[in-house]
């Protein structure tokens, strides 16, 4: 295989990504994918917030209401979120330690087709039938007597998706575990590669209980099982402990690598090396620690009893001693820097009032007896709206700013951009900031209208336009991805000029081997320090130039994910006595599954060499000299 | 890697399951799924502890009154012995002696099946005795439970089966070393958890 580019016909670059093992173009297919569930999520928060513009609408109906709030939250979270932030993952952790690849391709892109089979399996249910209806946390009681198919999508395109991220996070925490460049000590990686890494961490950990929870809800449903049936002895609350046992720390799998985003941001722009890195990185451990301790304080009112209430509410507000850590280091780390405000910089300071906002409030509902207050009201929407619009959707944001150019190779208009940031910023204070209020005056979340007697008629209109400035800001954001595509301007290694980790040290887009050379790491900040130094090359290397070794494509890993989508079919018209065949095609499709992974395991897959003969040729061509003299 | 070169029982690695970065990365990553699979089961145990003895008012099954030791003790005994032969398998895999570790895969693969066997049997059992999957939360939970590492070891015996079948004429090299390594690794995890389960649900429900 020749590692020269070449012009390729569409369907040989539709091929390409079909069975690409390669972390950056698996990154792109995670953003496109993760993108187009961001917009699908997006539309979703419309429709609601057209439904709730005023007292009394008839936009939705309450039926449609319940679909739309459910598929809005599990989406955004799942499907949009969870995804883009992968994409980031993939895209520059393997460069900032400075690896050729992740550890398993082969597995890396299992991961990504079977998240996608699985979102899509999700969202089918809105033509087949409705789709799941019981909220994004699906509590077990509401769940059992959801009529319709909708839940069963919910649990098994969860379950799919599911085994695609954690499939992902042991791949992360495997590459940066054993493939870091010579040099690359734990203490001298970028702070986005530790969010990764603990993010990883915490998927490695947090998904099997959710599997575990969503094949109970699928046996229950669709196999006649009574975990949750109180009848036959089962107990709604498993669900709910299940369910929190991962939802908590999911939120923090979120946050983590945004803080890590932002971490970059801060350094890179504030143009000084970050404040307390040990303090930063001992903090997110802690996070990520805490974070498996805290779940039962989403169950306060279900009645646990005083002690164990008690100790959750601490364990929560301990997780803001960390957080705050985090706060301050960003604050110092701009303090006395030469600061540059691009977007991505004015993305990162407009980020810590709104999440120490979403962290207040937060902190507020730790406490339980007040938490019985605000239960189930609009104050918890605008919370959590604040934590995670404020902190992760900003992050992805300033992330797609600060990371376009390494991952396409051209820049982003700073101007629209900065169009987007200020619509979007404005728009979504102006949603939620008022709904803390709407919660304090007694509005309870997830319900499909009010009355005009309420009082709540203002400042839900207020809501409704705040999400139209949203809107806004994201399609102004997508016109910047066209113009930008279309304007095709290339740009060098380093094009924010201030970059100071490795991935900036490297061709924008980088080529398929990534480094020629495996680099020779210094020191904390490597490519500053060698640009301080006066290093042309950017680059100091461990090894000479030399055979490359690189995995092989393969189309396997979207044939077995198929497999379980077939296979979901099949489980979930199980029950319907009128679809005989459903047996059948449960069957074919885990076939399919199982019989794809004894091709893989029994086929010898040993990759292929670049010889060094074509690295230089490489070098030669393209402008990707730099790390080849 | 050279899948042709030959290795003698002195040029082999003392480590040969991590000799390659591949080795490598597949051997910390499997620990890590292994970390997962854990807490899969300590969920299984919980909700199986939660749901304990528990079915509709008239339900008479209870952990006391169905399981009885001796078939269970059989089982617990044959799957023990199995992760001792697969230790010898693996013993002779280090010392590059092919032909034994095939043998002793073997006869895990064996004792395997007969405590799968046994398994199937004791589900049957249970099932006659009008305890299905259905009958009651405490049934479903144990099940469930129960199952899912049936369905390990049934993983875990085709594993093996496909790595013997595939190895069978070439011998043990660089590329598969790892494989057979990772799949006694495996068995041995699904040993473990049988060794709660016997506790959990068998002995500690008998005793009421």
């Amino acid at each position: 295989m020749s590692s020269l580019a070449q012009k390729k016909g569409f369907g040989a670059v539709i091929w390409d990504y079909l069975t690409t093992v390669d972390h950056k173009k698996i990154a792109i297919l995670y953003l496109i994918s993760g993108g187009f569930f961001f917009l699908v999520g997006g539309l979703e928060a419309m429709m609601i917030r057209i439904q709730l513009m005023k007292a009394g609408n008839d936009f939705l109906s309450a039926g449609l209401y319940n679909e739309m709030i459910t598929m809005h939250g599990t989406t955004m979270i799942f499907l949009a979120a969870m995804p883009i932030l992968l994409a980031f993952m993939n895209a520059i952790m393997p460069l900032q330690i400075g690896a050729r690849d992740v550890a398993f391709p082969f597995l890396n892109s299992l991961g990504f087709w079977l998240f996608f089979f699985g979102g899509i399996f999700l969202n089918l249910s809105w033509f087949m039938g409705g789709a799941p209806d019981a909220g994004w946390t699906n509590y077990a009681s509401l769940a059992l007597a959801s009529e319709g198919h909708g839940i069963d999508f919910y649990s098994l395109g969860l379950t799919i998706s599911g085994f695609g991220t954690l499939i992902a996070g042991i791949n992360f925490l495997v590459t940066i575990i054993n493939m870091r460049a010579p040099g690359m000590t734990y203490m001298r990686m970028p702070l986005f590669t530790w969010t990764t890494f603990v993010a990883s961490a915490l998927i490695l950990l947090a998904f099997p209980p959710l599997t575990v929870g969503l094949f109970f809800m699928v046996f229950d449903r669709m196999f006649g099982a009574n975990f949750f049936v109180v009848e036959m002895g089962g107990n709604t609350i498993i669900w709910e402990h299940l369910f929190w046992i991962f939802g908590h720390p999911e939120v923090y799998i979120l946050i983590l690598p945004a803080f890590g985003i932002f971490s970059e941001i801060f350094a890179i722009f504030s143009r000084k090396r970050l404040f307390g890195y040990t303090a930063l990185v001992f903090a997110t451990i802690l996070i990520g620690f805490y974070g498996f301790m805290v779940w039962a304080h989403h169950m306060f009112t279900v009645g646990l009893g005083p002690t164990a209430n008690a100790v959750f509410a601490l364990a929560t507000m301990i997780i803001a001693v960390p957080t705050g850590i985090k706060i301050f280091n960003w604050l110092l780390t701009i303090w006395g820097g030469s600061i540059k405000f691009t977007v991505p910089m004015v993305y990162a300071i407009a980020f810590i009032p709104s999440f120490v906002a979403g962290g207040v409030t937060g902190v507020m509902q730790a406490i339980a007896p007040l938490d019985y207050q605000l239960h189930d009201s609009y104050f918890i929407v605008a919370h959590f709206h604040y934590v995670i619009v404020g902190g992760v959707v900003l992050a992805i944001l300033a992330g797609t700013h600060l990371y376009w150019p390494k991952m396409f190779g051209t820049m982003l208009s700073e101007k629209l951009g900065m169009v987007t940031f200020w619509t979007f910023f404005i728009g979504f204070h102006l949603t939620f900031f008022i709904q803390h209020f709407l919660g304090l005056l007694g509005m309870p979340r997830r319900v499909y209208t009010f009355g005009a007697d309420q009082g709540w008629d203002l400042f839900n209109a207020i809501s409704s336009l705040g999400a139209l400035f949203m809107a806004i800001g994201v399609i102004v954001l997508l016109i910047n991805v066209v113009i930008t595509s279309v304007k095709n301007v290339r740009v060098g290694n380093d094009p924010w000029e201030d970059g100071r980790t490795l991935e900036w040290a490297i061709p924008s887009p980088p080529p398929f081997y990534n480094f020629a050379q495996t680099p020779l790491v210094r020191g904390l900040d490597t490519y500053w320090i060698e640009k301080m130094e006066g290093n042309k090359e950017g680059m100091v290397y461990a090894e000479p130039i030399g055979d490359v070794h690189m995995p092989n494509g393969s189309i396997i890993p979207l044939i077995m994910s198929f497999g379980m989508f077939v296979a979901s079919f099949g489980a979930l018209y199980f029950q319907d006595d009128t679809k005989p065949w459903a047996l059948a095609v449960l069957i074919i499709g885990l076939g399919i599954t199982f019989g794809s992974m004894l091709v893989r395991s029994l086929k010898d897959d040993l990759g292929f060499h670049i010889t060094k003969e074509e690295l230089l040729e490489d070098a030669k061509r393209g402008g990707n000299t730099d790390g080849l003299k | 890697m050279d899948l042709n070169k030959r290795y003698t029982a002195q040029s082999w690695p003392d480590h040969p399951e991590t000799a390659t970065l591949e080795g490598k990365n597949k051997f910390v990553g499997f620990w890590l799924l292994l970390a997962a699979e854990s807490v899969t089961f300590a969920s299984l145990f919980a909700t199986y502890l939660a749901l304990k003895d528990r079915g509709p008012e008239a339900s008479e099954f209870t952990a006391s009154g169905l399981f009885e030791l001796p078939l269970v003790f059989a089982m617990t005994m044959i799957l023990l012995t199995s992760s001792l032969t697969s230790v010898y398998a693996m013993h002779h895999m280090k010392n590059h002696n092919f032909k034994a570790m095939q043998a002793w895969l073997g006869i895990t693969v064996f004792l395997g099946l007969t405590f799968l066997g046994l398994e199937i049997y004791e589900f049957n059992h249970y099932v006659h005795l009008g305890f299905g999957y259905t009958t009651s939360a405490f049934s479903a939970a144990f099940f469930t439970l129960v199952g899912t590492h049936g369905a390990h070891v049934l993983f875990g015996l085709s594993w093996f089966i496909a790595l013997m079948v595939r190895n069978s004429k070439r011998g043990l090299n660089m590329y598969n070393a790892p494989k057979f390594y990772l799949a006694a690794l495996y068995w041995h995890f699904i040993d473990v958890v049988w060794v709660f389960i016997f506790t959990v649900v068998y002995l500690m429900g008998v005793i009421g």
